[in-house]
Order: C-alpha cells, then structure tokens, then sequence
C-alpha cells in the first residue's frame, strides 16, 4: 500500500464532528423507491437558531450534491467558512436570530448520515456497493423522519439550490401539509440529457481509477483519488460560466513565462482544476459521489407522481419562490421557467425570479446581494404571512 | 415591506381599480411593475394577490417586498394560468405594450371573473391637437416616449377599444374616463364626448 492511496478518513472521524445524530427508522423502518428497508440508519444534522415554542420558525435547508449540514460554521475537515455563509446567519437573509435553521447530511453522504462508506451491520465492514441505490425522494422521507423526531409539525420553510432544490420540489409534492413555504433555487423538475451525461463521466472517471477497486476500497486501505478529483474537475467547469472563467483565467499562465511544451499545468485554469479536484477528495467518499449522482439522474418529478406536472402541485397551500441565474446553464431558467408553469398552471402562490449573474450555477453559493435581497423578501413576506414576529433589529457592537 | 406612509398615494388610475376590487378577492396583475397596486390590495383589500410583470428590476422589488411576483412576459405566459383561476385580472397602462392585446384581453378574461384594463386614450383631445398642429408623433405625460423608442407598439382610443369589445362579445360593466386633472366621466353615457376628453381610461370586462 502506497502513501498517496490511503484514504484521509483518519482526520475524517464523524463522530467527532459538531451538530448532532440521531438514529431514525426504529419503530418503522425507512421503505426505499427500490425496495430495500433500512430498519435502523443514522443521520447527521445540524442546527442554527432557537426553536421558537409553537414550533412556527423552522426552515429547513437542503444541502446540494458536495455540501453537508455545516451551513453556517467552519467545515470539520477543512476548515473552510460553512457553504452557504451569505445566506444563513445572525442577520442573513436566512436569518437566526428569527429562524429556527436545521439542515441534515442527506442519506447517502458521508459527513455522519447513512451512506456506503458507513459500517453495514450485516458484514461489519464498510457498505460500498452493497448499498441500497438511494432517490432524492428517500432522502426527503428521511428528513421527514427527521422532522418527526424533532416533533416538529410544520416547517416555516424549505429551502435549498441544485440537488437541494429537487428535494424542496420533493417535499412540496409529497408532504405539502408540512410546509408553508418552499424555495426551490437553481434547480429542475427532472434531470436532462446533459446533465446525466455529465454525471456519467464523473463517474466513469472513478470507476476507472484502479484505486476504486470495483467499491471496495475503504476494506482494501485504498482512496481512489485521481478518478474522483476527474470527476470533481469536470463537474466543477459546469458550476461556472464560460464568461467567468475567461474572466478568471484567460489564457494566462501559471507561474511560467512561456508554456512548457509538455503536460504540466501551463495555464492557470488547469492548476485551479487541479487544486479543486486535489482538495475534494481530501473531504468526500468516492462512492457516496456515485450514488448521489445516480440519485439526482433518477429525479423525475412529474413522472414519479403520474406523469402530468400540472397535478403535482393542485391546491397546494404553499408560498413558492423560484430563482434562477442568467449565467447558469447546468439548471437553466428555462428548467426553472417549466416548475413557475406547472405551479402556474394550478394558480399556486408563487414568485419567480431571474437573477443576473456571471457566477454561473454556483451563483446560489456566492456572494450575489440581488439575489439574496430577492430571497430576504420572499422569506418575510411569508413569515408575515405566517405570523411569524418580525426580527429584533441587531444593534451593532462597539 | 412599505411603511404605511409610503402606502398612501398611489397613481389615481390606480386607485379607481384599487376600488372597484372587492376585499379579500383573488387578484392577478398582470404588468405589476414596482407592485405598487399589488401591494396596496394586499394590504388594504386583503386580496390573495398575484403579479406578473417582465422587467427584472419590477420582478426583484416586488418579491423584494414580499409580494408573489413571477418575472414572465403577459404575451406568451398568460396561457399558463388556468380557467377561472382570479376573480380580477388587472392590466394598467400595458396593453397598448402588448404584441397581441387581443389575444391577452381573451386570455384575462378566460383566466379572471373579470378584468380591469386601463390604457391611456389616443383619441383624446391634446394628443390630436399635438398631431395637428405639429405634425409629429404625440408626446404627454401619458405618452413620454418618442416614436422610436416607445414600448407602446398598439395605441388606441377609447371608441377603439369599445369596438374591439364588441367584436369579441365582452361585456363592459364600468367604463370611466379620467381627464387630465383626474376628473372621471362615464364613458357609456357619452363615448365621444370621453373619448375627446379622457387622457386615460379604465374599463370593468367580464365574458
């Protein structure tokens, strides 16, 4: 075994890890899309803010594809400022002063949820690809088991962009009683063509990787690497613009003067791609990168509740606010456009807004004030809708 | 959220609609704008409000404020809303902004009990004197646009408009004309006399 294959988990212990678990599916357990029931399964949550006593003030944050439920605090492994920074916070848009935040590491992932790196009780060792494949709707059914151990009748809201915007359209089809408002951001009703396609090659690039030794690689004192930083490498370019990349990069040069006539970094946007690939691995599971991929393929929202969009949302009692991103074109607003019809089409309350952007699809990450002044608004239109007291004004420090 | 304050005035071909809508009715604007109106049926009418509106700016400010606004454009997203969906479809001053103010007059009323349009009123008086005598395009207060650069693609006068009513077998139930000082005058007790002193004019539609 050589140094460079052995996997970080060492710094890596979940259990050590801020915020809380809780196992769900004692009593009954957790009956998945492809069958398999998972009798007794652990999730990883974290909070922000106080439950205020009539349980009103919850919101639920869905976390997108590579993040977790560190929102609003330095991440565990790399110490990086939590993943949606600008939004959540004392005073943010999300703000916790007034709200009650919880978000939970969806099943499948691998910051302390249930996913294939975690200990199937059946061999002792690690899941890999013995794991139950996971849809985004079991995921949703997991947060609701969640929210019933919280004893928390009806969330304020559910929120979240990309892969944690499927989840809010998930909730709001299926437990529309349970929320009062939902916040689908950057995000689509199924998955395309394209984006199965890319997903594909992230995860031919694991699977190619010898290192990933057919899944087993945790057992086998293996990390594979090179195939996951590929993967995250090339799903990274679909996060930015074309515009913002050249912005950033250009053509120019990385440390060199002149390029090299070989396969060394030259330019500066190849030793950006490399870093962003060389640090993921540093802090995600390979396999759970396969299922959750897979997860977001099968998503298909009007198909999995009979076909028509329109009827998923009849009479639904929910405040809907809508975002997209000029500069995305990973969940364009055309795919946002299609959720604003189908609710539409049933005169459900909702707000639909396109924010211009160079960020690309990671724009609902970044530090973009009209969008979060867009959201900040939806947010306390419907907290004044639900009664919700208005936030105590912030005095400032000395 | 506006302060009560800022709430107060609003544009009187505003207020006119403001008040001929029923408290706590399901309300659809269609060309929202800032939200103005929304806002101020929201809060005073206690409506179930909705807006539609195409510029990012009125999109943003308005979901901003707390309103349920959808950026779309009323000329090709109207066709998404269903059968009987609001009580009140509300369109002010746009329809002379529509590619087919026809087929959106068809669309409000199919999607609303009744629609409010109101439309600034090419027939009256001072716009065919400015035609008249200066031989160019008519520009007011109503009109501030050149004719190169306006977004008012389909003018029309209030006789106009009472025709197109007619071909398409809508029912006119309140029709006032509001002159340059914002006086009303009915409109079905003397069209021509409105159509020459009207600036702009409000019409009550149901099918």
């Amino acid at each position: 075994m050589t140094a460079p294959d052995k996997h970080p988990l060492g710094r890596w212990d979940v259990e050590s890890f801020p915020g809380h678990r809780v196992k769900l599916g004692r009593d009954e357990p957790l009956r998945l899309e492809c069958g398999v029931e998972l009798a007794e399964f652990t999730v990883a949550y974290q909070t922000y803010g106080t439950l205020n006593p009539d349980k009103s003030n919850a919101i639920m944050v869905c976390h997108a594809l590579t993040g977790d439920q560190f929102v609003a605090e330095p991440h565990p492994v790399t110490g990086k400022p939590g993943w949606w920074d600008y939004m959540v916070g004392p005073g943010k848009p999300i703000d916790t002063d007034r709200y009650f935040v919880i978000c939970s590491n969806f099943l499948g992932g691998c910051m302390g949820t249930i996913g294939p790196k975690e200990v199937n009780p059946e061999t002792g060792g690690p899941w890999g690809l013995d794991f139950p494949v996971i849809t985004i709707a079991d995921m949703v059914n997991a947060q609701v088991m969640l929210l019933d151990h919280l004893e928390i009748e009806q969330l304020f809201a559910v929120v979240g962009g990309s892969l944690g915007g499927m989840q809010v359209l998930e909730w709001a089809a299926s437990y529309p009683e349970r929320l009062f408002a939902a916040a689908p951001i950057a995000t689509a009703m199924h998955h395309s063509a394209q984006n199965i396609a890319f997903h594909e090659v992230g995860r031919q690039a694991i699977m190619a990787d010898p290192d990933w030794c057919g899944g087993e690689y945790l057992s086998r004192g293996r990390w594979p690497r090179r195939g996951l930083a590929v993967a995250r490498m090339t799903a990274h370019i679909t996060y930015l613009s074309e515009s913002s990349l050249q912005a950033k990069f250009g053509r120019r040069l990385q440390d060199r003067d002149a390029i090299t006539f070989g396969f060394d970094a030259d330019f500066q946007v190849e030793s950006y791609l490399r870093h962003q690939g060389s640090t993921f691995v540093e802090r995600f599971d390979a396999n759970s990168y396969l299922y959750i991929t897979r997860a977001m393929d099968y998503f298909d929202l009007a198909a999995r509740h009979g076909g028509s969009a329109a009827q998923l949302f009849d009479h639904s009692p929910i405040r809907f606010c809508v975002i997209s991103f000029t500069s995305d074109w990973l969940y364009p607003t055309v795919e946002c456009r299609r959720i604003v019809n189908a609710l539409n089409a049933v005169a459900a309350n909702v707000s639909f807004a396109e924010i211009e952007t160079d960020g690309g699809h990671d724009s609902f990450l970044l530090d973009v004030p009209e969008f979060h002044r867009v959201f900040r608004g939806f947010l306390e239109g419907a907290a004044e809708h639900r009664g919700l007291p208005r936030a105590v004004p912030r005095r400032n420090g000395p | 959220m506006m302060a009560e304050s800022q709430r107060k005035a609003i544009r009187v071909d505003l207020q006119f609609i403001a008040d001929m809508i029923e408290p706590g009715s399901r309300v659809l604007d269609v060309g929202c704008g800032d939200g103005t109106l929304l806002d101020y049926l929201v809060h005073f009418k206690q409506v179930d409000g909705r807006g539609l509106e195409l510029s990012t700016e009125g999109v943003n400010a308005c979901v901003s404020a707390g309103l349920p606004v959808i950026q779309g454009d009323a000329d090709t997203d109207l066709e998404t809303f269903p059968d009987n969906a609001f009580d009140y479809v509300v369109l002010s001053q746009t329809l002379q902004a529509m590619v087919a103010p026809r087929t959106v007059l068809h669309h409000m009323l199919r999607i609303g009990r009744r629609a409010l349009v109101s439309f600034p009123n090419f027939g009256y008086w001072r716009v065919r004197l400015f035609l008249l005598l200066h031989g160019r395009m008519p520009m007011s207060d109503t009109l501030p646009y050149r004719w190169y650069d306006t977004p008012n693609i389909h003018l029309c006068t209030i006789k106009d408009f009472l025709a197109l009513c007619r071909e398409l077998g809508i029912v006119i139930e309140r029709s006032v004309s509001l002159d340059h000082k914002s006086r009303t005058r009915r409109i079905n007790s003397s069209p021509f006399t409105a159509n020459l002193l009207g600036e702009q004019a409000v019409f009550v539609l149901r099918r």
